[in-house]
């Protein structure tokens, strides 16, 4: 096989694992706009924030040390003790449940019934409030992030690829690590929403707020409950991108990347937003091998957002998204 | 008591739909543009000119262009630091092209090319509406600042990849440059953000004006009464970006001197200016005013509290920055979507019954 | 009323001596389907010049459809629109109103976020004509041509007496006020034809005999062509002309009120004789 093409499909797979991250995120999103019409533009920021708590708390950081020596003049840092991963994981989503049960008190209560562009602007308020108040809580310098997921190359891959092709495929066991962790959460998900009592209520609520209302689903516990869900999300987005790339503020702008891959999956469809995810990974990382070179290279900065502009051009609803029919 | 309209009556419809129907609103507007003009020139200095009135009154015409966009139009675009950057190069590389040409024809021209782009980048608009257009202008962004960090054409081959404003003067005046005055500086900025407000406040009042509230209100209805959406939204468009062209070719040539695309002109500065027009009022040129003020001054005070007061480092301070810039954003779409210029417009309803509110 | 009104002459006088002139709007065979669901099923009528022509039937009739067909904004799989004599060929729905067409809705389609004035003078953007730039300069021409639209609508608003609202966002205001206002846009746009989506859905029965009242006076006065789709049985026959009854997608009568009454099917169709 000539080396090109192998170095293509490496690229294609290695593609393919970072769509997966870039789903995760997605995933995110759908559920909170499937549940509440919301586009949670902090998705990103959330799972920067869960990430950096999750760090903190592992590490045993004393939450605005920074503030606290600001002020008092002090010079607390740490606590004497380290959480284990597991633990922490269970704290982090605890204080994930938490955040959403404020913004929905304190924020999307007063925002009921507003237009959707509204909403969205307010979350991207959020967002800004989020990460200045992430960065006072923990700090802003990058954190390392290990709670003990496998990383670097896998040597099976690259022995068996060696075998075939005589080339070895560079594959992160960390990659490979996320996709399976996506698969069996998009898997819980769909179980949850198909069969749970909370799960009928949730997608009740999706298609007509009013008559989910009618029927007797409390809105504010399904909007508690989604939020908390695309928490737990956005921690284990930020487990892995931060074990990828470490825990830092660029964290919140690669799940900007997370918008295209919905614009191309369709804001609404769980599925959308995996193939979608997988199509801009693979897309972003076969242009800058092909093309990208040709012009300057770098060109993951947009590719993305153009391709999903093209493609939106042509079908406005997305792959799988509905058909919008307009009536006066 | 003094602040009403009555006895101020309008006798003919060109009286009544005058921009400042109000007596003591029109007095406190001539007097504003004589303090403007006449004083502030004399009393500005280095420190002023640079921190508050040359980012402020940039920044106000950016806003104005968003507002006519988002506010007026309502198509929310996330591109405006992509589009300065547009009117910054284009003036970047007329100046140098062109230099015997005046550089106030060159940021108007630089306003031009920035309006090609934006009807380029907005043409999606027919199809896509809401936010999914929002997420479509983070390709405008992404793209066009891309763009002018690889191709070496726009920096016109320097090694640092960066841009830097040749001297050039107005009437004998140096206006860009490392030895510009503080006072030139200023009048500059002045005199465009004057002009342009008064083209927007001409455009809003008006038929345009009307058309893209109606496409911002009611799309389909608008059409079926006899907008033409393309004609509406490319428009919209074209006009905001030509305001935020020539607020990108100012803040390069006048206010940084030098710059480099990501860093001056990043996704921060699309969402700093969505902020200005969110605080500040969308659909107001008053509020465009205010949000811009807004959002330069509160940097500036928190660093003199902060910093200069508290002795907090400067990051910490930073990192309060984006706290309560938040905070505001979500406290003011929650208590006032219409943002400090309603809030403005209610302190003035309140003073016209002053003394007698009931 | 005797019989020596030939209605199929080109033109006409009635009873109360108003001139009815020849054909304005004519739509042979329209067929409107929406996927499989057919929402008209080859409807041919006419509107002639000066006529109060309407449109009844039952809910999802398809009646709405037939306005929105008119109007331009649904494009009918079969059929033609004829108007003033010409084949009218695919149009954008704004394409449709230059042509001097003005509508209301039935859900009100106002501009929430702009004054009753600002809305009203909407209604006259086909007659402006001002350029970008000279909207950008505003004195001379731009400012000329708002000033003489403005006396135009401010004629609409004396006549539709909502004087006291000129300046209020349209967003605080009752739905009966919004109603007229909506009607009021409509006027001012000085339409050739003017079609009403059910101009008195969810009035009681004062705001009803206002907006009769407006109709007639605007069909009287202006000599305004009106095409209204309408509910209450009882004001449509005191208004109108003649009067075209929908039932699934199908007509199923055409005539004069007197006609329509006595016409089996419309019985029928309002009392409820199943469908086979």
């Amino acid at each position: 096989m000539p080396e090109q093409l192998l170095f293509a499909m490496e690229v294609t797979l290695n593609g393919l694992m970072a769509g997966v991250l870039y789903a995760l995120v997605a995933l995110g999103f759908v559920l909170i706009f499937k549940a509440s019409g919301i586009f949670n533009y902090a998705q990103g920021v959330m799972a920067l924030f869960a990430a950096l708590t999750l760090v903190g708390i592992q590490q045993g950081q004393v939450p605005f040390a920074h503030l606290i020596n600001a002020i008092f003049g002090t010079e607390v840092h740490h606590f004497p003790w380290q959480v284990p991963s597991l633990i922490a994981i269970v704290l982090a989503a605890g204080v994930m449940i938490l955040f959403a049960w404020i913004v929905e008190k304190y924020v999307l209560q007063h925002l009921i019934g507003q237009p959707d562009i509204i909403l969205f602007m307010a979350t991207i308020g959020l967002a800004y409030f989020m990460e200045g108040f992430g960065d006072i809580m923990w700090g802003s310098d990058i954190k390392k992030l290990d709670v003990g997921l496998p990383q670097g190359m896998n040597a099976t891959i690259d022995q068996v690829t060696f075998d075939w092709f005589g080339y070895g495929f560079f594959i992160d066991n960390l990659d490979i690590v996320a996709a399976i962790v996506a698969s069996l959460l998009v898997a819980a998900l769909t179980i949850f929403s198909q069969y749970s009592k909370q799960g009928r209520a949730l997608r009740a609520v999706a298609d007509d707020h009013s008559a989910a209302l009618s029927v007797g689903i409390s809105l504010r516990f399904i909007w508690v409950l989604v939020w908390s869900i695309a928490g737990f999300v956005a921690l284990v987005a930020g487990i892995m991108w931060g074990a990828k790339s470490g825990v830092q503020f660029s964290l919140s702008l690669i799940a900007l990347k997370a918008l295209p891959v919905l614009m191309l999956g369709g804001f609404t469809s769980i599925p959308g937003a995996i193939v979608g995810g997988l199509i801009i990974g693979v897309g972003e990382q076969l242009f800058e091998f092909t093309i990208g070179p040709m012009i300057g290279g770098a060109t993951q900065n947009w590719f993305a957002y153009v391709l999903a502009l093209i493609f939106l051009i042509f079908r406005p609803q997305g792959l799988f998204g509905e058909k919008i029919i307009e009536r006066v | 008591m003094f602040y009403r309209e009555a006895g101020d009556f309008k006798t003919s419809y060109r009286d009544d739909s005058q921009t400042f129907p109000i007596r003591l609103d029109r007095m406190g507007y001539y007097i504003l543009m004589f303090v403007a003009f006449l004083v502030v020139p004399f009393f500005i200095n280095d420190y002023w000119v640079n921190a508050v009135f040359a980012p402020f009154l940039i920044y106000a015409i950016a806003a104005l262009g968003l507002n006519i966009l988002t506010g007026y139009a309502g198509q929310v675009s996330l591109g405006t630091g992509g589009f300065m950057a547009v009117g910054a190069y284009a003036s970047y590389k007329l100046m140098t092209s062109f230099p015997e040409v005046s550089i106030l024809i060159h940021i108007i021209l630089a306003g031009g090319i920035t309006a090609v782009v934006g009807v380029a980048f907005g043409l999606p608009s027919l199809r896509i509406k809401g936010f999914y257009l929002a997420v479509a202008t983070l390709a405008a962004q992404f793209f066009l600042v891309w763009v002018f960090n690889k191709v070496p054409w726009f920096y016109n081959y320097s090694a640092s990849g960066q841009i830097n404003a040749p001297e050039r003067s107005v009437f004998g005046v140096i206006v860009t440059g490392p030895n510009t005055e503080a006072w030139a500086k200023y009048m500059i900025c002045l005199v465009f953000v004057v002009v342009l407000a008064w083209v927007a406040r001409n455009l809003t009042r008006g038929m345009m004006g009307r058309k893209w509230m109606g496409i911002r209100d009611m799309d389909i209805a608008a059409e079926i009464i006899g907008v033409n959406p393309l004609m509406a939204k490319m428009s919209a468009f074209a006009v905001s970006s030509f305001f935020v062209g020539i607020a990108g070719a100012l803040f390069f040539t006048v206010y940084l001197g030098a710059a480099e695309a990501g860093e001056a002109f990043g996704i921060t500065k699309s969402f700093l200016i969505l902020f200005m027009i969110i605080i500040g009022g969308l659909g107001s040129i008053f509020g465009s005013f205010a949000g811009a003020a807004f959002m330069v001054l509160m940097p500036v005070f928190l660093k003199n509290v902060l910093v200069g007061g508290l002795g907090w480092p400067t990051d910490l301070a930073a990192h309060f920055e984006f706290m309560i810039v938040g905070g505001l954003i979500v406290v003011f779409l929650i208590v006032e979507p219409h943002g400090l210029a309603q809030l403005w417009r209610l302190t003035k309803e309140k003073l016209r019954l002053w003394p007698f509110p009931h | 009323m005797t019989t020596t009104t030939d209605m199929n002459a080109d033109s006409y006088v009635t009873a109360d001596g108003r001139t009815i002139g020849p054909v304005v709007m004519d739509m042979k065979n329209i067929t409107l389907r929406f996927g499989g669901v057919v929402a008209i099923k080859d409807i041919s009528f006419d509107i002639r010049e000066g006529e109060i022509r309407a449109i009844i039937g039952p809910n999802g009739a398809g009646k709405s459809s037939m306005l929105n067909v008119i109007s331009g904004f649904y494009k009918p799989q079969e059929g033609e629109v004829w108007f003033r004599g010409e084949k009218r060929p695919p149009m954008k729905p704004y394409q449709v109103a230059r042509q001097g067409l003005a509508r209301t809705f039935q859900n009100i389609a106002l501009f929430d976020g702009m004054t009753v004035l600002d809305n009203i003078m909407t209604g006259r953007l086909n007659h402006m004509k001002a350029n970008l730039l000279q909207q950008a300069i505003w004195k001379g021409k731009a400012e000329r041509e708002e000033i003489a639209n403005r006396e135009i609508c401010e004629k609409v608003i004396d006549f539709l007496e909502i004087q006291h609202i000129r300046k209020t966002p349209v967003g605080r205001l009752p739905y009966g006020l919004k109603k007229r206002v909506e009607l009021a846009r409509a006027l001012a746009a000085q339409p050739s034809l003017l079609l009403l989506d059910e101009p008195m859905a969810g009035m009681n029965v004062e705001e009803k005999e206002d907006m009769s009242r407006f109709i007639l006076d605007m069909n009287d006065e202006f000599g305004t062509t009106i095409a209204l789709i309408e509910h209450d049985m009882g004001v449509v026959m005191d208004l109108s002309d003649r009067v075209v009854v929908m039932d699934y997608g199908k007509k199923i009568g055409d005539g004069t009120p007197d006609e329509v009454r006595n016409n089996q099917d419309v019985i029928d169709a309002y009392l409820g004789v199943s469908h086979d």
